[in-house]
């Protein structure tokens, strides 16, 4: 036990120095905002691989909670004047309180229930925040949301940005790694394998999957209080039913087998569309050349592909998990 | 270990990509544009992109501004914001633009507002909102005229009309909502009563449950505020529920495309917009009759398509801060002054007067009012 927490306590901390320096090394402010886009993404895509790789469910209202997440917080301290402080643990709980009584009834049910239930969600909260005017501005949107200010440092720029929101990545990492290789992860493949027999042995099947949803929620709205204070700018069409799939296309395409997989996925579909910017037109073209391709070539996703010896360096034997 | 190793090739892969970008040491004036060319804007984002590079072509064919040629680099938000945002900073940090034009749409303009703002870089937005330039910003201008005034001139032709009860409609878009507020607050000064007041998603395709609403009511006249394809949807399906009232459009009717997807119900649509589109009817007396026969000629010539509003709000954007290369030069802040100081700038949305307190420049006046006429955009005779 002591020594999965030394090991994933240190590949989060891997993840963390590689993506500062990183940073150091592009120190373009356009570069460094995709990377801080990428970090949230990633935070959402491994709460949802946790749900769709080990609980078997799939979600697609990540993009409702992740809005939930980012309007309450943008409306308590813009409308109300609360601080960040109290805006943070009050955004999270109202998100996981929703995903809560969306998933107790939901996940009782086997099959693809929670994937029906929670498009319903999506585009209820969608409509909410369309026609909520007095608090969400409706379509039009609201701004001014204020910076988070922490240790005294006000995140005013996307290098702050970007070493906050990747330490959070490394503690969302460390805290998932965790969880996959304990008692609860080696539970949730058995329910992912076999339910029927998971529930025979004695594994609480609806409330392991219940736990999972909820904490991918919380993820959602984690990422989402990150989006209101770093665009600052809010309106309804971020949290549309054509994100959530985007984001569980990022886990499929990186693998959903494995954490990974989801960091791999998000890096890659969040990175391409940059990138692809230098063919102008033909852009959407070659994006779903790429991705037609991958789903073709690479059916379960691009985590564990053979990359060539020479780009990676020599690692010991037995260095997996 | 291998998979941390993993997807750091990945990213540094990606990362020295971005350093290949070539490095162009010509000297040029470099501008940004930032448009909605695909997505559900993109009927406004293309004209758009069309005409800000049809304008970049024609000044470096006479030679560029002062001797030094223009360079347009142009990017697609998707109506995004996310994306919108993307596109900006890498304009302006990698590119090096001097000033953007753009973005297409309201909810797009609002979100990079901020970063236009600490970048100290010129901004001129497409988008119709209000809210871009009221409050002002300094470095926020806007050429599309304000939905108020819209309103102002819908609300005052009803009343010469002698309408005074009227059925409101709108989308729930940035524009159909902003539409909707400047009609609620206008009502009272012109002595209108809103006697029904309807919403719709976007994309919705029917519009029967709304109208047979408005039908119960005693309403004289339907506004509907939103971009298509609602608006053609409006009018045919008060055409199948046998409704004779008027039906009154915002600005956003403003492409004889919306015209031809109604087919015969767009008959008698009466909506004001920018004199491009009843450019023939213009009286040659009009001060912008000349900038409007130029421009419909040259973008109808050069891309085989009708002209519509929103290629005319990058034309004047894009003349505008030609206008202001050629004073300042290679200067944010130069630029910057002399749009602000821009007086009596004749575009294809109206004559121009910017200030310290105005970053909009243009009034009521700038709006005719038009009508379909066999098919075609008509000045509204009185």
């Amino acid at each position: 036990m002591k020594k999965y927490l030394t090991t994933s306590f240190s590949k989060s901390a891997y993840v963390f120095t590689g993506a500062v320096i990183l940073m150091a090394i592009v120190r373009n402010p356009y570069h460094v905002g995709i990377l801080v886009f990428l970090g949230m993404n990633i935070i959402i895509t491994i709460g949802l691989s946790l749900l769709m790789g080990y609980a078997g469910q799939i979600s697609l209202g990540q993009a409702a909670f992740f809005g939930i997440g980012a309007y309450t917080t943008g409306i308590l301290t813009t409308k109300l004047g609360l601080p960040v402080a109290v805006s943070f643990p009050l955004s999270i709980l109202l998100t996981i309180s929703v995903a809560f009584v969306i998933g107790i009834p939901t996940l009782r049910l086997r099959g693809h229930y929670l994937a029906m239930a929670t498009l319903g969600l999506g585009e209820i909260v969608h409509i909410v925040f369309n026609e909520l005017i007095p608090l969400t501005g409706g379509p039009s949107g609201f701004g001014n949301i204020p910076l988070i200010r922490i240790f005294g440092i006000e995140l005013d720029n996307d290098y702050k940005y970007f070493i906050f929101v990747w330490a959070i990545v490394a503690i969302v990492l460390f805290l998932s790694l965790n969880i996959i290789n304990s008692r609860v992860g080696r539970a949730l493949k058995a329910i992912h394998k076999e339910e029927q027999t998971a529930s025979t042995l004695g594994v609480n099947t609806s409330r392991l999957k219940l736990s999972v949803f909820v904490l991918s929620s919380g993820f959602a709205a984690l990422a989402g209080f990150l989006y209101a204070h770093y665009v600052t700018f809010l309106s309804p069409g971020t949290f549309s039913l054509g994100f959530s799939i985007l984001l569980v296309t990022m886990v499929a395409v990186g693998g959903m087998e494995n954490i990974w997989g989801a960091l791999i996925g998000t890096t890659v579909l969040t990175l391409l569309p940059e990138y692809l910017r230098f063919f102008k037109d033909f852009d959407i073209l070659i994006y779903g050349i790429i991705l037609i391709s991958i789903m073709i070539l690479r059916p379960e996703g691009l985590y564990g592909i053979k990359i060539p010896g020479f780009l990676l360096p020599r690692s010991k034997k037995g260095d997996n998990e | 270990m291998k998979r941390v190793m993993a997807i750091l090739t990945i990213l540094i892969a990606f990362s020295a990509a971005s350093c290949l970008e070539a490095k162009d040491k010509k000297q040029s004036y470099k501008i940004g544009g930032v448009f909605a060319i695909t997505g559900p804007a993109s009927f406004l984002g293309e004209p758009e992109r069309n005409t800000m590079l049809m304008i970049v072509d024609m000044v470096n064919a006479q030679g560029g501004i002062n001797g030094v040629p223009l360079e347009a680099f142009i990017e697609d938000s998707v109506g995004d914001e996310t994306k919108a945002v993307n596109a900006v900073k890498k304009l302006i940090n990698s590119d090096k633009v001097l000033a953007i034009i753009g973005t297409t749409r309201s909810g797009t303009t609002m979100a990079v507002i901020p970063i236009v703002e600490k970048a100290e870089t010129p901004l001129i937005s497409c988008a119709a909102a209000e809210t871009i330039v009221n409050p002002v910003r300094k470095w926020v201008f806007k050429t599309p005229q304000l939905d108020r005034h819209a309103a102002d001139r819908i609300y005052g032709t009803m009343r010469d009309r002698g309408i005074s009860r009227v059925a409101v409609m709108s989308a729930t878009t940035g524009f159909g909502s902003a539409g909707r507020e400047q009609l609620q607050n206008l009502a009272q000064t012109y002595g209108m009563k809103i006697v029904a007041d309807e919403t719709y998603g976007p994309k919705d395709t029917d519009m029967t449950a709304q109208l047979t609403k408005i039908k119960g009511t005693n309403a004289q006249a339907v506004v509907n505020w939103s971009i298509v394809p609602a608006q053609a949807i409006v009018a045919k399906n008060m055409r199948q529920l046998g409704m004779t009232i008027p039906l009154y459009q915002s600005h956003g009717f403003g492409n004889i495309k919306y015209v031809e997807a109604a087919g015969s119900a767009a008959e008698g649509i009466i909506f004001p917009a920018g004199r491009l589109l009843a450019v023939d009817t213009v009286p040659d007396s009009n001060p912008q009759k000349k900038v409007l026969v130029e421009y419909k000629t040259l973008y109808e010539s050069k891309f085989d398509d009708p002209v519509s509003t929103f290629g005319g709000h990058a034309w004047d954007a894009t003349w505008i801060l030609v206008e202001a290369l050629k004073k300042a030069g290679a200067d944010k802040e130069g630029i910057r002054k002399s749009i602000e100081n821009t007086k009596g700038f004749v575009g294809t949305g109206g004559v121009f007067n910017f200030s310290k307190t105005d970053h909009c420049g243009l009034g009521p006046e700038a709006f005719e009012m038009l009508v379909v006429n066999n098919g075609k955009f008509v000045v509204l005779g009185q």
